[in-house]
């Protein structure tokens, strides 16, 4: 029993940080019908720009901060530099394009901090075990839970009760009769843009303490995050949310449960070679599942 | 078959890019440099993915980014069925065929109806997939992959004489584009490069597009396929990492480098992308040494920049750009 | 006529030493060749960081011969290594390698090196198909045995009496191979095997798993940034209070990123910094001076591996024409290597002794590791006796 609700809360936190990558990335895909592979080096920037503060300034709090507003300023000047003149085109210059990026990016990293990982503390506040239904957690995996939460009234409220928020559902919806109503749609784009980039920073920063930060890092995280967009449905907030559970839920409980009720299948050999492997390929299973029957995703954006 | 037009430039350079081909293993005898023939081997297969890529790609505007995985099927069905001691070419290649084209369909048949970003991400995906399967194959090396024990024996050809299977994948690559030149403007090419523009007119026109664009999904997979064997003999080994997505991506920037709406384009792109990354990772600058070191060390972030330039400037690719004032079909 | 014979002699002997003059000065050329960029650079650094440490410190030569290094990036690509070693060998004529940090690179690369006459001295990877069956005459390992280096942890575990021990490693050749040299030394059952997706880099899952089992021990099998997140996590989760056993896990290369997180680890390994012998202290100090940070298992590797090819070319007076010459050289191993006494077996792997290291704080307040214990002694590897040479 304890061993399950670990489980759940591990998928919850996954889901957490997978909402933080794949909200921002699925507003701008559905505002700006903009494919970004290089959102994961927001992440990466996020991490390592907070790695640093946190190291320099002893306060993690300090380092939350300095890795939203860097991968703000970061995703701004990239926008408005590079990133704007991609919108017209179509999706494959947009995938190289923003792959290009993706491997400066990760040069760049490189040669500013070396490649070897980068060490980040977690907050001495958090450096113990929280007990949730007789069970002990680690603290700070709850934290990140906690945070996730957060994010998901914030962006509520932003999204359904404030003007930009409405500008956001319009554009979301129809991008061309925003403009048409005189918006300044460029600018629009920018703060999406910039609200996506500090999401996956913030994301960043958020796991660091956890894993080693190191160039390349944005990677894997970023092609989950498109398995969370495409099952959820592009340009929807809701469907970023309820795509991360079902991923962060798939991804880790269910592989567990599934490789132990494979060993009760199978003989204990043929269930440790073939167990990861399905593991590993249980999220792509389920995109293509969905693909196959909603190829719009399982809560897409209602079009006017 | 396409006209081909002697006066125009673009033919020119074809026909200098495959004497040029033709030529290096002679001048590798001469010069005594085997280097250069395992060089541009390697060149030439990737270019014949290149090619078949584009078939989908330039043509037919499905933007795959896990054509690779069809590279690594055709790596393990040599790797796989020398383990098991077949070292008969013929048989890996009709094994690797056979999977491969069970692999296009299935894929195939889910990915073809989708388009835009959900075709890239999804074939990114099953890409994804077909990597950790291998390398959860622990008899065949996992992670690591494994060394192929000797050549392919094909019996009419004797692979292990490196000219033999050099000129055996120009061979290849000479048959493939001969064929994709003619294929498209076939009533199937037709058909292909109209669902690329419109779809919907092209159903009402009363053409099955389903069946045909993955029609020719599973036939570029099959050409990587072959390439993924050929590849498998010129380094005598498999492993996983000729599956990874940057390996795709790769293959989709010598495409658009190379010009992505002609034919021949793709071989150009793979000729110069190839020379540029051998060029740049080991670049060295006698007079501003540390730049040399910063350039040889960080080569990446150099493609990188380079691939955005040409996107952004040279939309055609190279090839493209020398031919016409971007001719887009 | 005496006057004849003598100036005969003479200029004998101002030819030869001329033309030994001319063979010397062009320089020798080594072709190294490691990952070193990317997430999958860090010990192809160090290696390349401790070889030239050695080369430096002899004036730019290896037996007293000047070298010129290739320094090549085989980006954790067979095909790609494949094609740097026929580019070094056939246009830049280079006879003699080094380096190699990943196992699938060596078994891509090594017997070609060997069928064309070139010579490989590898400062990492030990493979058991290059041990055994297919051991080639022109291939040395500065290292170990992979299978040797998680034996002498499961030697450890057995001595110290644990029970039940959870083992973990990545889905993957290596990590297989790892668990099951630990298992074979342990001699017990393990309470549980779990094998993590290779890209896996959250252990929030199996981490669980091992509170709700609660081990005597656990082994694990995690390379480089792996080992970071996992040693991590397993103190964030609260299971420090386990002892955390490992192979290349917590070692100098990744304590820094870990931090306290790993106090009290134990790995094992053939050499660690606070060895006690001159040639280790020197090479410990003169290191950390000039790269700021301590030396890993993998530049301890590299270092011994230029001190092998620096004595074996004094033997040859630099010149590779004798093959049969340099071989022996080499495996004469006649150098003082960092880790006490060096010899080579028939597969011309070293037999040495392996230790336990403990993770801890150094009087200078970083995290460092020291010898516990050394339950393998003049160990040669299992694997030795398949490989027909002698």
């Amino acid at each position: 029993m304890s061993l399950f609700v670990a489980q759940i809360l591990n998928s919850f936190q996954l889901g957490a940080l997978l909402f933080l990558m794949s909200a921002g990335l699925t507003l701008v895909f559905g505002i700006m019908n903009f494919l970004n592979l290089a959102h994961g080096s927001l992440f990466m920037v996020g991490a390592y720009v907070g790695a640093t503060v946190a190291a320099k300034t002893g306060s993690f709090t300090i380092a939350i901060i300095a890795a939203i507003v860097a991968t703000m300023l970061l995703g701004v000047v990239a926008e408005r530099t590079l990133l704007r003149q991609l919108y017209a085109r179509d999706h494959l210059d947009q995938v190289l394009c923003t792959f290009g990026l993706l491997l400066i990016a990760n040069e760049a990293v490189r040669y500013i901090w070396g490649p070897s990982p980068v060490f980040i503390n977690v907050p001495a506040m958090l450096d113990g075990t929280v007990r949730i239904f007789g069970q002990n957690y680690p603290a700070y995996r709850f934290a990140i839970i906690v945070a996730g939460i957060v994010v998901v009234l914030g962006l509520y409220l932003l999204i359904s009760r404030t003007r930009l928020g409405m500008l956001i559902r319009a554009g979301a919806n129809n991008a061309n009769m925003v403009s048409a109503l005189g918006v300044n749609i460029k600018f629009l784009n920018t703060v999406v843009f910039a609200l996506g980039a500090g999401l996956a920073g913030l994301g960043g920063l958020l796991i660091a303490p956890l894993v080693s930060v190191q160039p390349g890092m944005g990677e894997p995280i970023l092609i989950l995050t498109l398995v969370v967009i495409v099952v959820g449905g592009i340009g929807s907030i809701r469907g970023a949310l309820y795509g991360a559970l079902i991923v962060g839920l798939i991804d880790t409980a269910a592989r567990v449960y599934m490789q132990i009720g494979l060993l009760q299948i199978f003989e204990r050999s043929v269930g440790q070679a073939i167990g990861p492997a399905i593991a590993s390929m249980l999220i792509y299973i389920l995109m293509a599942i969905v693909l196959a029957f909603r190829p719009q995703g399982l809560f897409p954006v209602k079009h006017g | 078959m396409a006209k081909l037009e002697i006066r125009e430039l673009k033919t020119w350079i074809a026909g200098l890019v495959i004497l040029l081909f033709a030529a290096v293993p002679i001048v590798s005898i001469l010069t005594d440099q085997a280097f250069y023939m395992a060089q541009y081997s390697r060149i030439m297969i990737y270019a014949l993915a290149a090619v078949a890529l584009n078939l989908i790609l330039g043509f037919g505007g499905m933007v795959s980014l896990g054509h690779a995985l069809y590279i690594g099927i055709g790596a393990y069905g040599a790797g796989m069925l020398d383990f098991h001691g077949v070292t008969n070419g013929w048989l890996q290649l009709l094994a690797a065929l056979g999977v491969g084209g069970l692999f296009a369909t299935a894929i195939g048949a889910v990915v073809v109806r989708l388009k835009g970003m959900t075709f890239i991400m999804i074939t990114l995906a099953f890409a994804q997939m077909g990597y950790f399967l291998a390398v959860t194959l622990r008899t065949y090396g996992g992670e690591d992959g494994r060394a192929i024990s000797a050549r392919s024996q094909m019996y009419l050809l004797d692979f292990s004489n490196p000219v033999v299977l050099y000129y055996a994948i120009f061979a290849c690559l000479m048959a493939t584009l001969w064929w994709v030149d003619r294929v498209i403007t076939s009533r199937f090419g037709m058909a292909i490069r109209g669902s690329k523009s419109n779809e919907r007119r092209m159903l009402a026109l009363g053409f099955p597009t389903f069946r045909y664009k993955l029609a020719a999904y599973v036939i570029s997979a099959q050409i990587c396929v072959v390439a993924g064997f050929l590849l498998a003999n010129l380094t005598l080994y498999a492993s996983p990492s000729y599956m990874q997505w940057m390996v795709s991506a790769e293959l989709i920037i010598m495409v658009i480098l190379g010009g992505m709406f002609t034919v021949f384009g793709p071989v150009i792109g793979a000729l110069v992308f190839l020379l540029l990354e051998e060029w740049l990772s080991n670049f060295h600058s006698a007079s501003f040494p540390a730049f040399g070191e910063l350039v040889n060390e960080h080569w990446l972030a150099v493609l990188g920049a380079f691939v955005i330039v040409v996107v952004l400037t040279a939309r055609n690719g190279v090839y493209g750009y020398v031919g016409k004032r971007g001719r887009t079909p | 006529m005496r006057i004849k014979a003598t100036l005969a002699g003479l200029g004998l002997c101002a030819l030869s030493v001329m033309t030994a003059q001319a063979q010397t000065t062009q320089p020798l050329k080594i072709g190294f060749l490691a990952e070193m960029a990317g997430i999958y650079g860090a010990p192809g650094q160090d290696q390349y960081d401790a070889f030239m440490l050695a080369v430096e410190e002899r004036g730019g030569k290896l037996g007293d011969v000047p070298v010129q290094i290739f320094k090549e990036d085989t980006q954790f690509k067979p095909d790609v290594a494949s094609q740097i070693v026929d580019r070094l060998m056939d246009r830049e004529k280079v006879e003699l390698f080094t380096g190699l940090t990943y196992t699938h690179i060596a078994l891509a690369v090594y017997k070609k090196i060997n069928d064309k006459g070139g010579f490989m001295i590898a400062s990492n990877t030990g493979p058991a198909p290059i041990a055994g069956q297919g051991c080639v005459p022109n291939f040395f390992a500065s290292t170990w045995q992979n299978d040797q280096l998680s034996e002498v942890v499961g030697k450890y575990a057995a001595e110290k009496g644990y029970k039940n021990v959870f083992a973990l490693a990545p889905n993957y050749q290596a990590g297989r191979d790892f668990v099951a040299g630990f298992k074979d030394a342990y001699g017990k059952p393990l309470l549980d095997e779990v094998y993590t997706p290779v890209a896996q880099q959250d252990f929030s899952a199996e981490l669980s798993m091992i509170q709700a089992a609660s081990p005597d021990a656990v082994y694990v099998f995690y390379p480089g940034a792996l080992g970071v997140n996992f040693v991590k996590q397993y103190h964030q989760a609260g299971l420090s209070t386990i002892p955390l056993l490992n192979t290349a896990t917590t070692e100098s290369i990744n304590l820094p990123a870990q931090g306290e997180a790993a106090m009290g680890a134990v790995n094992g390994s053939f050499w660690g910094p606070d060895f006690d012998n001159d040639t280790s202290k020197h090479f410990v100090e003169a290191f950390e001076a000039k790269y700021k940070r301590i030396p890993s298992q993998y530049a301890a590797q590299s270092y011994d591996a230029a001190l092998l090819i620096d004595s074996a070319l004094r033997k040859v007076k630099g010149d590779l024409s004798d093959k049969d010459a340099f071989r022996a050289a080499l495996k004469e191993a006649d150098f003082k290597s960092l880790r006490g006494d060096f010899k080579f077996g028939n597969n011309h792997f070293p037999i040495q002794d392996f230790h336990i290291f403990e993770a801890y704080k150094d009087g200078k307040g970083r995290m460092n590791v020291r010898r516990i214990a050394t339950p393998m002694v003049q160990a040669q590897d299992k694997f030795a006796a398949q490989c027909p040479m002698k």
